[in-house]
C-alpha cells in the first residue's frame, strides 16, 4: 500500500492516527481524517483523476472547493453509485470507493482522446452544424455516438436505497458562510441574543482561515476559529449547520439549503437520512459566501498540475499535502506572495513568480529574492507535459522566452465574489473595475453582503464588516448588543491587477474546463454573431453543467468584451439561478416518493375489507375495495358478475365512506344551496334528500351528489370522492366572497362519518335487524329519497334512502370510529340473505346499467345538457354557471351528448375510449363524432354495454355507428340506445 | 413567499391556493348584456406590474379566503385581510 508520499510531515499527525483506507480506480490508498478525496489523492501523488468532457484530455484537481470543474468522480457503487461528485467536496471515510469518469478503456490510456484530433468539428455549436444530415441519422447514429464519447459519468441503475428528509427552520439572522466575515457576523448577532443560523458548506468552520496561515490576536488562524466556534457552540440561540449549502434565495426571506447529513459516512446510520432539505425562514440575512479564485489563460492550462493558488495553499496548510514538488506561481495580485511563502515553508521549491503587472509590489520581488525564485514580469504562455505538467513556458515583458521545469503551476487571476445568492431574486451584478470583479447589485430585501462576497478581500475588512453586519441585523430585529472587539491581524497586501485576457497563448487554452470550451470557441461565437452573454453560453456551453461556470464565466465575459471592444460592464453577466450547487432530486422529493408520494387514506373498515380478500384501487388519495374475489373464481369479471347478481337478486354492501361530506348550517343554508346547485333545494322538505348538480361559473359541470335536509337550517351534502376538496373550496369562495351576507357555515365532515350503501331487494330486511327498533324504516315511513336520524345500538347515526344501483337501497352512516363494527353487524345481519360485500367495479357496472354519470362523464368538458341532465337546470333562479351555460354553442343539440351503446353483435366487447364514426366513413379525426366514456359487462343483460358522448346524443337512438379503437385494434358496429339499460322506469328502487 | 394569514399567522405560500384578481365582481345576471359581462368576468384578466389585490385560499390552514395585496414584480406582500370582510365592505359601498 502507498504511504502518502506527498503528505507533509511537519503536522506530526502522520503515524499517530489510524489511516483511512480508500480505493480509486480499484487501487488502494491511505488518507487521513479531515481529508477530502482530493487531498487524499494528492497526498498519494495521484494527479490525473479524470478525462475531459469532449476531448478526453487528462485532468487533475484544480480547486479545493465546490467550484471544482475537473475532478468529477463516480462515488460508491451499486444503488448508491453517484456520478459527477466533486473530489474536492467528498470527505474521506474508511472504505471509500471512487472511480474516474469518461475514459475508455482506462484513465491513463484513453483511446477517445483522439477526439482532440477531431477538434475542428467538435468546436462551439458543433452539434448544430455537423450532424445535420441525413436527418434520420441523428437519433439512431449520431446521438448514441456522441453520448458515448462525451459524457459525465453513469447514474445508478437501481432505486436509491437511502431516504431524504425535509425540515423547516426559523431565525432572526441567517449567516451564509463561516469564514472570517461570517464568523464575526454570527458572533455579533449571537451575543446580542438574536436567533442565528450559521450555515457552512464545508465540514469545518473557518473558510480561508483554514487554508491560509494567518495570525489573529497572535494566534494561528485555526486556533482563533476554534475559539469563536466554541463560543458560538455555547449560545443556545445560535445553530451551527456545517455540511450545509444554502443553494437558493426565494421570496419572503425563504432560503433553500441542503444538509449533507451522511455523505461523509460509508452509508447513513440507521434511521438517519442521507441528506436533509431545509427551508430556512430568515428575518435578515448576512451573505458571507466568500469568493472563488479565477484561473488564467495559457496553452494547456488544463493539465494536471495546474491549480488555483488558493487551493494550493489549502492543500499545504489545511491538509498538509504537497500538491507538487517544484512549483511556479503565476498571479496578477498580491496573494502571490502568500502562495510563494507557503510553498517555501512547506519545503517545496518555487522556481519563479510570474506577475504580469508592470509595477509589481516590492514585497513580492523581495520575497522571491529571499526564497531563491526568479521574479518575472510577464506571463506563462504554455504548459508543457501531457498527463502532468513538466514545465512552463514564460514570456517576459522584454520579449524573452524562458522554460522552467516544474510539476505545479499555481495560478490566480483575482477573485470572483460569490454573489450568486444575491442575484436569485433578480439583483443585477455590477462590474467594479478597481477590484476587477462583479459585485452584488441590489441584494434581496433584508440581505447584507459582506467580506469577500462583497469584493472586500482583506481579512481585516472581512472581520470588521462581519461584526458590523451581524450587529446591524440583530438590532434590526430589536436586539441590543455591542460590536465584538476585532482581533489584531497580520499585515497583508491586497493589490490586484486588471483582469487578464490577452494572452500569447499557444496550444489549447481553456476558458471553461468542465465543458472543454476554449478561447477559440469564444472567438468563433463572436465571429458567428453570438455576442450576447446568454447566446455565448448556449452556443459554446460555457458556464453550463454541474459547476455552472463558477471558475469560467467571468473569464468568458472578459474575453467577449475584449473581442467586441466593449467594457465588461456593457457585456453583463448571465443570470445565476438556484441551485448554487447541484441538489439531488431525491432531496427535493424527500419522503414523497413511490407509495408515499402523497398520503394514502384508508376508510374505517379497510382492515376488515382486507381480511375479506379485497383487491384495492386508488380513488384520489383513498384506497377503495375494487372487488372481493372468492376461491374458484376464474377472473375479476366472474367476481364482479357475482357481486352484481347478488345485489340485483338479494343484497350487497359497499363502503361509500370516501364520498366528500359537507355539513351546511344557517338560516340562509337553503338560499345558499339554491345559488350553488342548478336545481332548487329551498323546496326540499326536511327529512328528504335530493340529487344536485353543480356547475362552474363557465357553465360546465363541476360535480354532483345528493344533499339531504336534516332540519330547516341544516343540510348534509355529499360530493364525489375525487372532488371533495375542490367543492369545499368552491363553496367557501361562494360563501366568503360572493355572498358574505348569507347566514351559513360550512364544515367538511368527510372523515367524521363512515357510510355504507346497503343495496338490493333484501336491504330493508338487513337494516331492520341492525337499526334500533324504535326507528320505523318501512316504505311508508321512510320512502325513496327519505333521510333522517337513526341509531344503531344506541349510537346516533343517519339513514338515507338513496340508490346508485337502481335497487331498493340505503346509505347508513355512523361516526367513523364505529365503521368497522357497523360493517360487521351488517354482514352478520345479512348472512341469512347471502349478503356480499361489493367493490367499486360492481358499483360501476350497476351505475352504467342505470345510466348514471360518474367521473368519466363529469370530465370538465361536459354541460348539464350534454349529460342528459337538462331537466335539472332551473330557469327560475340564478345559480353559479347559469349565464354562461346558456351560451348558444353550449346548448347546441349537436354537441356530443350522453347516449347508451350496445354491440350489434352481442358477443363483442366494448372498449372505453373508442371513437364513434359513422358507418362507411373513413376513420380520420375530421369524421370523429365523440367517444365511449364508460363500459361494463352487464350480467343482468348478458352482454357489454356502454355510455358515451356522441354528436346529437339521444336524437340518434336506433342508429348504428362504428366504435373505432385503433390502440387495441377495435372496430365494431354499435347501436345507439337510451342510456338506461336496466329498469328504466325505476320501479325497483321504490320497492 | 410567505403570506401572513389573519387567523393562522405567517405561513408558506405552499399552504395556499391562488385564484387571482380580487377586483373582479360577479356581474348582475339580469343585466341585458349579462352573457358578455360574465365572459369577461370568467375569462379576461389584466396582468398589471405592481401592486395587485388578489384572492388566495388557505387550503391547508383555516379555509379562509383572503385578499392579499402583492407586488407582482417583487412578490412583496403589503396587506392581507379576510375576503369576507372585504366583500362586506364592497357591498356596503354598493
Amino acid at each position: 500500500m502507498a504511504e502518502q508520499p506527498f503528505r507533509l510531515k511537519q503536522t506530526g499527525r502522520l503515524g499517530t492516527e489510524k489511516p483511512l483506507a480508500f480505493t480509486f480506480d480499484g487501487k488502494r490508498y491511505e488518507g487521513m481524517a479531515g481529508d477530502t478525496l482530493a487531498s487524499a489523492l494528492l497526498a498519494n501523488g495521484v494527479q490525473l483523476v479524470g478525462r475531459s468532457f469532449k476531448y478526453h484530455r487528462p485532468r487533475g484537481i484544480f480547486s479545493a472547493g465546490s467550484e471544482e470543474p475537473n475532478a468529477l468522480v463516480e462515488l460508491r457503487s451499486g444503488a448508491r453509485r453517484e456520478p459527477n461528485t466533486r473530489a474536492t467536496m467528498i470527505e474521506l471515510y474508511d472504505g471509500l470507493d471512487a472511480r474516474s469518469q469518461n475514459r475508455w478503456p482506462s484513465l491513463s490510456l484513453d483511446l477517445l482522446a483522439v477526439n482532440s484530433l477531431a477538434a475542428p468539428i467538435l468546436s462551439a455549436g458543433f452539434y448544430y452544424k455537423t450532424f445535420m444530415w441525413p436527418s434520420q441519422f441523428w437519433e439512431k447514429v449520431y446521438e448514441p455516438l456522441i453520448r458515448r464519447a462525451a459524457g459525465l459519468g453513469r447514474a445508478a441503475q437501481e432505486a436509491d436505497p437511502d431516504h431524504y428528509e425535509k425540515a423547516t427552520a426559523f431565525c432572526d439572522v441567517l449567516v451564509i458562510g463561516a469564514g472570517p466575515a461570517g464568523l464575526m457576523a454570527a458572533l455579533a448577532a449571537g451575543r446580542a441574543g438574536a436567533r442565528v443560523i450559521l450555515a457552512e458548506e464545508d465540514f469545518r468552520l473557518g473558510g480561508r482561515l483554514l487554508g491560509d496561515r494567518r495570525r489573529l490576536d497572535g494566534q494561528p488562524s485555526p486556533q482563533w476559529v476554534a475559539q469563536i466556534e466554541a463560543e458560538l457552540d455555547e449560545m443556545p440561540n445560535v445553530r451551527i449547520m456545517t455540511r450545509t449549502t444554502v443553494f437558493g434565495a426565494y421570496d419572503g426571506g425563504v432560503y433553500g439549503a441542503l444538509e449533507r447529513v451522511s455523505d461523509h459516512l460509508p452509508e447513513p446510520l440507521p434511521f438517519t437520512p442521507r441528506q436533509r432539505l431545509w427551508h430556512i425562514i430568515a428575518r435578515r440575512t448576512v451573505l458571507a459566501a466568500g469568493a472563488i479564485e479565477r484561473p488564467l489563460l495559457f496553452g494547456n492550462n488544463d493539465r494536471p498540475g495546474v491549480m488555483l493558488a488558493g487551493a494550493v495553499r489549502t492543500y499545504l496548510n489545511r491538509h498538509a499535502v504537497a500538491p507538487g514538488g517544484r512549483a511556479i506561481v503565476f498571479a496578477t495580485n498580491d496573494d502571490a506572495a502568500r502562495t510563494v511563502a507557503d510553498l517555501t515553508a512547506a519545503g517545496i521549491a518555487v522556481v519563479a513568480l510570474v506577475d504580469p503587472r508592470p509595477r509589481p509590489p516590492s514585497s513580492s520581488i523581495d520575497l522571491a529574492d529571499r526564497v531563491g525564485a526568479a521574479f518575472v514580469t510577464g506571463i506563462i504562455s504554455r504548459a508543457i507535459g501531457l498527463r502532468q505538467v513538466e514545465a512552463a513556458v514564460v514570456e517576459t515583458d522584454r520579449g524573452r522566452t524562458i522554460v522552467y521545469d516544474c510539476d505545479l503551476i499555481a495560478v490566480s487571476g483575482g477573485w470572483n465574489p460569490s454573489i450568486h445568492l444575491s442575484t436569485h431574486l433578480g439583483g443585477k451584478p455590477v462590474w467594479n473595475e478597481d477590484r476587477a470583479a462583479f459585485l452584488p447589485g441590489t441584494p434581496p430585501p433584508g440581505t447584507t453582503v459582506i467580506g469577500a462576497a462583497a469584493g472586500d478581500f482583506a481579512l481585516r475588512d472581512c472581520l470588521a464588516e462581519g461584526a458590523r453586519a451581524g450587529l446591524d441585523a440583530a438590532e434590526g430585529e430589536g436586539f441590543d448588543g455591542d460590536e465584538p472587539a476585532l482581533p489584531e491581524v497580520d499585515p497583508e497586501g491586497t493589490g490586484i491587477g486588471p483582469l487578464l485576457t490577452t494572452t500569447a497563448a499557444r496550444g489549447k487554452t481553456f476558458v471553461d474546463l468542465q465543458n472543454d470550451v476554449t478561447v477559440k470557441d469564444v472567438e468563433l461565437a463572436n465571429r458567428e454573431g453570438f455576442h450576447a452573454v446568454e447566446h455565448l453560453k448556449r452556443y459554446t456551453t460555457l458556464g453550463m453543467a454541474t459547476d455552472q461556470g463558477k471558475t469560467a464565466n467571468v473569464l468568458g465575459l472578459a474575453l467577449m468584451a475584449e473581442l467586441t471592444g466593449k467594457p465588461i460592464a456593457a457585456i453583463g453577466t448571465t443570470t445565476a439561478r438556484p441551485p448554487f450547487t447541484p441538489v439531488a432530486i431525491g432531496a427535493l422529493a424527500g419522503h414523497h416518493r413511490g407509495r408515499d408520494f402523497r398520503p394514502t387514506r384508508l376508510t374505517p373498515s379497510h382492515d376488515w375489507a382486507a381480511r375479506q380478500g379485497a383487491v384495492f384501487v386508488e380513488a384520489g388519495q383513498w384506497l377503495r375495495a375494487q372487488y372481493f374475489p372468492r376461491p374458484g373464481e376464474a377472473d375479476w369479471l366472474a367476481t364482479v358478475n357475482r357481486e352484481v347478481n347478488a345485489v340485483r337478486t338479494s343484497v350487497g354492501v359497499c363502503d361509500v365512506s370516501t364520498l366528500g361530506k359537507i355539513d351546511i348550517q344557517g338560516a340562509d343554508a337553503a338560499t345558499f344551496l339554491d345559488r350553488v346547485y342548478t336545481n332548487t333545494f329551498s323546496t326540499l322538505p326536511v327529512g328528504k334528500a335530493r340529487y344536485g348538480l353543480m356547475l362552474r361559473e363557465d357553465g360546465f359541470v363541476m360535480d354532483d351528489g345528493t344533499t339531504a335536509r336534516l332540519a330547516d337550517d341544516h343540510f348534509f351534502m355529499t360530493t364525489t370522492t375525487a372532488n371533495a376538496a375542490k367543492v369545499m373550496q368552491h363553496l367557501e369562495f361562494c360563501h366568503q366572497w360572493l355572498w358574505p351576507e348569507l347566514d351559513v357555515a360550512l364544515v367538511s365532515v368527510t372523515e367524521a362519518w363512515s357510510q355504507y350503501a346497503v343495496s338490493g331487494p333484501k336491504s330493508r330486511d338487513v337494516l331492520r335487524t341492525v337499526i334500533d327498533p324504535e326507528h320505523d324504516i318501512s316504505d311508508a315511513a321512510f320512502p325513496y329519497m327519505a333521510a333522517g336520524a337513526i341509531s344503531v345500538g344506541g349510537i346516533p347515526g343517519r339513514l338515507f334512502r338513496l340508490s346508485f344501483s337502481g335497487e331498493l337501497a340505503y346509505e347508513i352512516a355512523l361516526p367513523a370510529s364505529y365503521g368497522n363494527a357497523l360493517i360487521q353487524a351488517l354482514m352478520e345481519a345479512g348472512a341469512p340473505f347471502g349478503i356480499v360485500p361489493y367493490g367499486t367495479e360492481a358499483l360501476g357496472v350497476m351505475r352504467v346499467e342505470k345510466g348514471h354519470v360518474a367521473g368519466n362523464e363529469l370530465n370538465g368538458t361536459t354541460t348539464a345538457h350534454d349529460l342528459g341532465l337538462g331537466r335539472m337546470v332551473s330557469a327560475k333562479k340564478d345559480f353559479i354557471g347559469r349565464t354562461l351555460a346558456n351560451r348558444a354553442a353550449l346548448i347546441d343539440t349537436n354537441r356530443p351528448r350522453l347516449a347508451g351503446f350496445r354491440p350489434v353483435d352481442r358477443t363483442e366487447r366494448l372498449r372505453a375510449g373508442a371513437h364513434f364514426i359513422q358507418l362507411d366513413t373513413e376513420a380520420v379525426a375530421a369524421n370523429d363524432q365523440g367517444y365511449m366514456t364508460s363500459v361494463a359487462f352487464s350480467p343482468t343483460l348478458g352482454h357489454w354495454i356502454g355510455l358515451g358522448l356522441i354528436s346529437g346524443g339521444e336524437k340518434r337512438i336506433g342508429e348504428i355507428v362504428r366504435a373505432y379503437d385503433p390502440v387495441r385494434n377495435g372496430d365494431i358496429a354499435v347501436e345507439i340506445v337510451a342510456p338506461v339499460f336496466v329498469d328504466p322506469e325505476g320501479v325497483k328502487l321504490r320497492g | 413567499m410567505r403570506i401572513p394569514c389573519p387567523s393562522c399567522g405567517e405561513r408558506g405560500h405552499e399552504e395556499f391556493a391562488y385564484l387571482g384578481d380580487a377586483s373582479l365582481v360577479r356581474p348582475d345576471p339580469t343585466a341585458p348584456d349579462a352573457e358578455a359581462r360574465f365572459a369577461d368576468y370568467v375569462y379576461l384578466r389584466d396582468n398589471p406590474a405592481g401592486a395587485l389585490r388578489e384572492l388566495w385560499y388557505h387550503a391547508a390552514g383555516c379555509h379562509a379566503w383572503l385578499v392579499v395585496t402583492r407586488d407582482t414584480r417583487t412578490h412583496e406582500i403589503s396587506g392581507v385581510e379576510p375576503a369576507k370582510a372585504a366583500a362586506l365592505r364592497r357591498q356596503e359601498a354598493g
